[in-house]
């Protein structure tokens, strides 16, 4: 199945089993170099900037921020959907890349899980603080209460969102966690620190090896893995319901779920791309995130960026095919030349021609070049979000409600932080926990690297 | 089962002994502390523990607990006609000094929280402005006068007056001149006591001024009548108005009176298919302008050039006497064929403060015999009294220190007289000076007294607005303050006796009950209080020969006006009027209804000068070496001219409107016999100061979108729905999925009339107070947060330089198919069974999903905490802003959604009358606030099941329309096609 000669071994360097543990293990045991404790104080002061930020918001009012009588969907929303979006890498790694028979994802999926949940998390933040009433937001719970007849709406979009965000975190957490708890095992073993053998064996819930629970393991993955496929496309789909339910113009479309959905998984690649160009240099796994993996995300995002491109286009073209007014200023006056064109351009730009680059080995194979293209990526989406959030807001029906919308510092403040957030639970994951998944790259070791296929 | 011990000790013990040692070392340590013997018994370190800990513990649990006290002083003797949670109202007149209404005070639990217009009123009805509406929150000012004052020293009233009478004697036996100084005058019984006051001096003089004055008028009158009155325009009666620079929609003179004249021959609803046609002369964008049907903008000195040729063309046609006048290079045989056409059905009308162009329009319309008719000087406006050459003289007198003692009421000359400066060193001089004001402002300090008055709503008076038609002022509250009337003080000082509340009653037992044909006093005194009104026929002045010779001067002498350098023209704005009440913050941050700005006044400047200057909205622009303030690009503004609202730059009025904006008034000029609003400059220029401006609304087209649907009569007349053929194309395309809602009982809707809607903004100001809606200050509405449920969009169209301007009041339009409902996630947003869209404050966690999904974006959110915050230190902080609160209107809190209920609260108390009374809700009885402030009869409410009502028959109406019907939201309100009266 998988022909060496083409595409080259997944795990290069000839090692052994011992190796590989010892490899992976490495960062987990020695002293981390200055470049962790740097990247941590800095991540740490924006998540800390970030806090500051929530406590004004919560205590003063959403009065912080730069919303108004016509934009009441900002900043927060565009980086939740933003978060979303990056947090759908590590699952559809895992699991559509299991589906698609792609066993070069293991050295690759345990960190985009761990990404995944940290960009879920960051990402619930946002619902949470965008609520005047932050205090009452479990007035969202549907359970059974003593306030008379009141009972959430299931017809509302937020309500969807807030069961599929909740779900998502829930059975990403719980796929990523049962994937280390072998390789919790293995660390427990192999340390010398009590500490650490007491800390890691508890998380590793007395995983012995054994045959049987290697069966559970398996099956326990295949059902979690099951789920889980379903929700990548359902989170983003319900998220974008949020819009595609509205009448706003630019948001009552009904190509948004998988428009959504796709664009999530772009946004989530590119991440991954941009942790991976960083992670393989720092750490020093060249040896197992290899240059084809890399070439390989690469060639997912090319193929990713065209559907973004046409979805664009199909966009617009419904616009005019539509034939409405609104939708028709929307599209052409407003987003293509009005207040908002740097952000609809910088998306398409970013989005659906940038990428287009990947055709060349040659940047494929340049770190630079992952790495620019990878963050163009990721401004991109963020664009696209931008586009579709403010754009459709700040100019829809009645031009007297026509406004701009500029963020406060504190909007800005709540993003940077949940960025810092996001690095600091990134790098403590690379701290703490095997960040390739050290059982299943063993499974894979042979594979390409014995003649035998 | 065997016992085993532990212990030798435990194998001796008696058993009952064990129970006891259990009790003791099981029992709870807090009960303990409840024993009897507890203080006697020695304390151990446990103890102290123990008692510690429950204390702390106890201490913590209730302080946290605590709420903030709130007193409620019940009644020791109950009132009897005061039953908690019930709104009283009251009949009462407002006159300021400048604007009367007669109205009705609604009072809960001893507060006026309301006003609304008199309905028995024949000058008003129901009726009321902005401006009316917003004075009951003046009443609540923290920043009033509180107390008489001594100089800057608090003086009891006894000594007060001890000193005043004293000093009055002395003045007065020394033979030195006693001027009093107040505000125009309407009362008749303050008139009577004015006299009786003055006789008793000997060298007494009662000088009337405005702030802005009307005097010309009065002075052409007078030269021309013989009789120095305001005639009354009736709008209703005339088929063409030429009006120039006379905002009559807006502050000019009544606009609530004009407004309702105007509009009844504007309307074309039972069967009325013709409309007056308004033609308007200005240089400013008024409201009056934006409403007419040809605005031609003219500069303000070529207006006597354009009302001088148009005397000379109507005067050339009906074969009179023609004068040598410059030519005029704007084409009026349009205008002069309209009036011809409507000899006696015309109205003529000048705003300008200047005799000579009175006298030309008091010539055309003699010509046209306006006067036969439309123009009633038998039925005069009794508004202004003020001329300007007598404040002249004064100021004179005063420099000259003729005058020894000078009592000053209701007047603000320090702020709003040209010569204040010359005024204010002349105060100083006086031997006795007295102020009497009710609100705090540049005036106070000045003199040698401060005897302050009390606000409308706790004083009594009368008013007499046109002879014969009489109205009460009563009191509604206790005077919060230690304040008197003016009218009190007056008595005092002149020795009287009685109280002038006893004053009043015995002149109108004197001067109007023998009128009455009425048996009893008492009767005729109560039922003229609740009533609020009296009508009698009194004796109608005698007119004099008409003298021309003043109208042949006044057209022989027309200068050839000017035409290089900018003429500036001021003009007292919607909201703030002539800046009386700038410290109202309902006023302060009510968007003038054109320019669709609060918190600052600007030079509007004409996009062509703009456009040459390179000057942008906001641009800080010099006027000559006068002062620094905003442009502001307004189309339609005459090209050469600035526009400039007076009433701001207060610099002692109150937090709400000190150093907002800039003071004008000491730039208006005495020429010619006559305060003239304005000055002339040969260039602005543009300095490097940008400011950032509080408008509501920012975008002025509408994009060719079918928001507000406009015809031409002509076309009307020939289809009725012309100009409305997308409702039926829209209508026949509603399909739905879903069963039909059906509404028994009620169905609430509201119609809009935009052919009566004026933009006079009353409603804004009336919803306001009604539904305790928050000021939120200049930076929140930069932000484009206002509050305000309802609000008036305006869009232009055509050219800058001349464009159309159309009004459309949006509120909640209560779809009954609401994008907003089926959204929150918690279903604060709902659909009543009478198809209100509901608003529960309670369950709202505020997503703004709703404020999102709202094809109108009429919901408001509660960005910060407006009750109770310092930093929205407007009314809502202080215990004496917020008695204006309602108590039927839940204040909202933070971070939750609101917006128009259709004064839910209004239908809730309208039905439980009905029920209460045996009887169905009729058509008319429920009134929301915007609906019941409005002169226009613009807004008509009511149930849409029941066909024969009034909303029902403009739904049926083939101009009805509703906004974006093609989203198929299904509103409940429902828009009637403008239609104007143009030649197309």
């Amino acid at each position: 199945m998988y022909n060496r000669s083409i595409r080259g071994p997944l795990v290069e360097g000839n090692k052994t089993y011992g190796q590989i543990s010892s490899d992976i293990m490495a960062p987990i045991d020695a002293r981390p170099g200055m470049w962790w404790y740097l990247t941590m104080a800095i991540a740490s002061v924006a998540a800390l900037f970030g806090f500051y930020a929530i406590y004004i918001t919560v205590s003063k009012g959403i009065g912080t921020w730069g919303l108004n009588n016509s934009v009441g969907w900002g900043w927060e929303i565009i980086n939740f959907v933003w978060w979303i979006g990056i947090g759908h890498a590590g699952t559809a790694f895992s699991i559509f890349l299991l589906i698609l028979r792609q066993r070069w994802r293991t050295s690759i999926n345990r960190a985009a899980e761990a990404m995944t949940v940290v960009a879920v998390g960051c990402a619930a933040l946002f619902p949470a603080l965008h609520m005047g009433r932050v205090w009452l937001a479990f007035f969202i719970f549907p359970y059974p209460n003593t306030r008379g007849p009141l009972w959430v709406n299931f017809n509302s979009p937020l309500f969807w969102d807030f069961i599929a965000i909740s779900a998502y975190l829930l059975i990403s957490f719980s796929f990523w966690y049962m994937g280390m708890l072998p390789d919790f095992a293995t660390i427990r073993d192999k340390t010398t620190s009590k500490v650490k053998k007491a800390v890691y064996g508890f998380f590793s819930m007395g995983w012995t090896g054994g045959s049987h629970q290697w069966i559970r393991f398996e099956s326990l993955s295949f059902i979690l893995g099951g789920i889980a496929a379903v929700l990548v496309v359902s989170v983003h789909s319900i998220v974008s319901t949020d819009f595609a339910v509205g009448v706003i113009p630019g948001w009552h479309t009904t190509l948004f779920p998988p428009y959504f959905v796709v664009g999530a998984i772009f946004s989530g690649f590119a991440m991954v791309m941009t942790m991976m160009v960083v992670v393989r240099k720092v750490y020093k796994l060249n040896d197992y995130i290899t240059d084809n993996h890399m070439d390989a995300i690469a060639r997912i995002l090319t193929f990713i960026s065209l559907i973004m491109g046409t979805a664009y286009a199909t966009e617009v073209f419904m616009a005019w095919y539509s034939g409405n007014e609104y939708e028709m200023f929307t599209f052409f006056r407003n987003r293509v030349t009005g207040e908002y064109s740097v952000q609809f351009w910088g998306m398409v730009i970013c989005n659906a021609i940038i990428p287009q680059l990947f055709w060349f080995r040659k940047i494929r194979k340049s770190t630079w070049g992952l790495l620019w293209i990878s963050l163009a990526i990721n401004l991109g989406m963020w664009f696209e979000r931008f586009n579709i959030v403010v754009t459709s807001l700040a100019n829809d029906f009645l031009p007297s409600n026509w406004v701009s919308y500029t963020p406060t510092i504190i909007e800005i403040g709540i993003y940077v932080g949940t960025i810092g957030l996001f690095v600091v639970g990134v790098l403590l994951f690379f701290r703490y926990i095997p960040m390739i998944a050290i059982s299943e790259v063993k499974g894979v070791l042979n594979i390409g690297s014995k003649i035998d296929d | 089962m065997k016992n085993y011990y532990n212990s030798i000790e435990e194998f001796n013990n008696v058993p009952g002994q064990e129970e006891e040692k259990f009790e003791k070392e099981h029992k709870s340590a807090v009960l303990e502390l409840f024993e009897d013997d507890i203080a006697k018994k020695p304390s151990s370190r446990r103890d102290f523990l123990k008692v510690f800990g429950f204390s702390v513990t106890s201490a913590a649990v209730l302080a946290s607990c605590e709420k903030p006290i709130h007193k409620a002083i019940p009644y020791v003797i109950q009132p009897e006609e005061i039953v908690p949670g019930k709104a009283l109202h009251y009949a009462s007149s407002y006159f300021d000094g400048h604007e009367y209404a007669s109205i009705l005070v609604k009072t809960r639990d001893g507060r006026p929280i309301k006003i609304e217009g008199n309905t028995l009123s024949v000058f008003n009805g129901k009726g009321t402005s902005a401006r009316v509406q917003a004075s009951v929150l003046s009443l609540y000012d923290d920043a009033r006068l509180k107390a008489p004052l001594s100089g800057n020293s608090p003086i009891s009233w006894d000594l007060a007056d001890r000193e005043i009478i004293n000093s009055l004697a002395d003045i007065n036996n020394s033979g030195g001149e006693i001027v009093l100084l107040t505000s125009s005058i309407i009362s008749p019984s303050t008139k009577r006591l004015i006299a009786e006051f003055g006789a008793g001096f000997t060298n007494f003089r009662w000088v009337q001024y405005d702030a802005v004055s009307y005097s010309a008028i009065l002075e052409a009158n007078q030269q021309v009548f013989g009789k120095k009155v305001i005639p009354d325009f009736r709008f209703d009666k005339a088929n063409t108005i030429v009006s120039f620079n006379a905002d009559f929609l807006g502050s000019w003179l009544a606009p609530v009176h004009f407004i309702s004249s105007y509009t009844s021959r504007r309307k074309l609803d039972e069967g009325q298919n013709d409309m007056l046609r308004h033609i308007h002369f200005e240089s400013g964008m008024s409201l009056t302008g934006s409403n007419a049907d040809q605005r031609i903008p003219i500069r303000p000195s070529r207006e006597k050039i354009i009302l001088a040729n148009l005397y000379n063309k109507i005067a050339d046609a009906l074969g009179k006497e023609v004068f040598d006048v410059p030519e005029c290079d704007l084409d009026i045989e349009g205008v002069v064929a309209e009036l011809l056409g409507n000899k006696g059905k015309s109205v003529v009308v000048s705003g300008t403060n200047d005799t000579s162009i009175q006298l030309i329009v008091n010539a055309i319309n003699l010509l046209l015999g306006n006067y036969e008719t439309c123009v009633d000087l038998d039925n005069p406006l009794n508004l202004a009294n003020g001329t300007d050459a007598a404040m002249e003289d004064l100021l004179k007198d005063l420099s000259a220190e003729k005058v020894s003692a000078l009592i000053l009421y209701n007047v603000n000359p320090a702020y709003d007289f040209h010569s204040s400066e010359a005024f204010v060193a002349a105060l100083s001089a006086i031997k006795l000076s007295v102020n009497m004001s009710t609100e705090f402002n540049e005036t106070v300090g000045l003199c040698k007294f401060e005897c302050p008055v009390h606000h409308y709503l706790e004083s009594w008076s009368d008013a007499e607005i046109t002879p014969g038609q009489l109205s009460l002022t009563q009191p509604c509250i206790h005077p919060i303050f230690d304040t008197r009337s003016f009218q009190d003080s007056l008595l005092t000082w002149s020795g009287v006796q009685t109280s002038w509340h006893e004053y009043l009653k015995n002149s109108w037992k004197e001067n109007y009950f023998p009128l009455s044909k009425q048996s009893g006093f008492e009767a005729f005194w109560t039922g003229s209080l609740k009533d609020g009104v009296y009508a009698y026929s009194g004796e109608k002045l005698k007119s004099p020969e008409i003298q021309y010779g003043s109208i042949a001067a006044a057209l022989e002498s027309v200068d050839p006006g000017q035409e290089e350098g900018f003429e500036v023209l001021f003009y007292p704005s919607v909201s703030l009027g002539n800046g009386k009440h700038s410290n109202n913050p309902w006023l302060m941050e009510l968007p003038d209804p054109v320019a669709k700005l609060c918190w600052d006044n600007v030079a509007a400047i004409s996009p062509m000068d703009a456009e040459e200057l390179g000057i942008l909205t906001g641009d800080v622009v010099k006027l000559g070496e006068n002062f620094s303030i905003p442009a502001f690009v307004q189309p339609g503004q005459a090209k050469g001219t600035l526009s400039i609202a007076l009433g701001y730059g207060h610099s002692q009025a109150g937090k709400v409107a000190d150093k907002v904006g800039v003071n004008v008034y000491p730039f208006a000029k005495f020429i010619g016999g006559n305060r003239k609003m304005g000055f002339s400059i040969s260039q602005i220029e543009k300095s490097i100061d940008k400011v950032e401006l509080a408008l509501t609304q920012t975008h002025h087209s509408m994009e060719g979108r079918a928001i507000v649907r406009e015809t031409s009569l002509s076309k009307y007349l020939k289809d009725p729905a012309s100009g409305n053929e997308l409702h039926a194309k829209h209508e026949s395309n509603h399909q739905t999925l879903y069963p039909d809602v059906k509404y028994d009982g009620f169905h609430w809707g509201l119609g809009i009339d935009l052919n009566s809607c004026v933009g006079c903004s009353a409603c804004v100001i009336a919803c306001q107070a009604e539904n305790n809606i928050p000021v939120v200050g200049k930076s929140e509405v930069q932000k484009r947060r206002i509050m305000h449920w309802i609000k008036i969009d305006r869009y232009y169209s055509d050219s800058p330089q001349q464009p159309m301007v159309v009004f459309q009041p949006l509120m909640c339009q209560h779809c009954d198919n609401a994008p907003c409902e089926n959204v929150c996630p918690v279903s604060a947003t709902n659909h009543s069974s009478e198809g209100l869209n509901q608003m529960s404050y309670n369950r709202c966690i505020g997503t703004k999903y709703c404020i999102n999904n709202c094809p109108y974006k009429v919901r408001r959110f509660n960005w910060y905490r407006y009750t109770n915050n310092k930093a929205f230190d407007f009314n809502a902080v202080s215990d004496l802003g917020k008695m204006v609160l309602n108590p039927d209107v839940t204040v909202r809190e933070r971070g939750v959604v609101e917006k128009c209920t259709f004064c839910a609260q209004r239908i809730q108390e309208t039905k439980l009358a009905a029920k209460l009374e045996g009887r169905a809700v009729a058509d008319g009885d429920v009134q929301p606030a915007c609906v019941q402030s409005c002169p226009s009869n613009a807004l008509i409410f009511g149930n849409m099941n029941d066909k024969e009502s009034k909303v029902s028959k403009m739904k049926a109406d083939p101009r009805n329309y509703h906004l974006l019907e093609e989203l198929h939201t299904l509103p409940s309100v429902g828009y009637l096609t403008k239609v104007r009266n143009v030649e197309e």
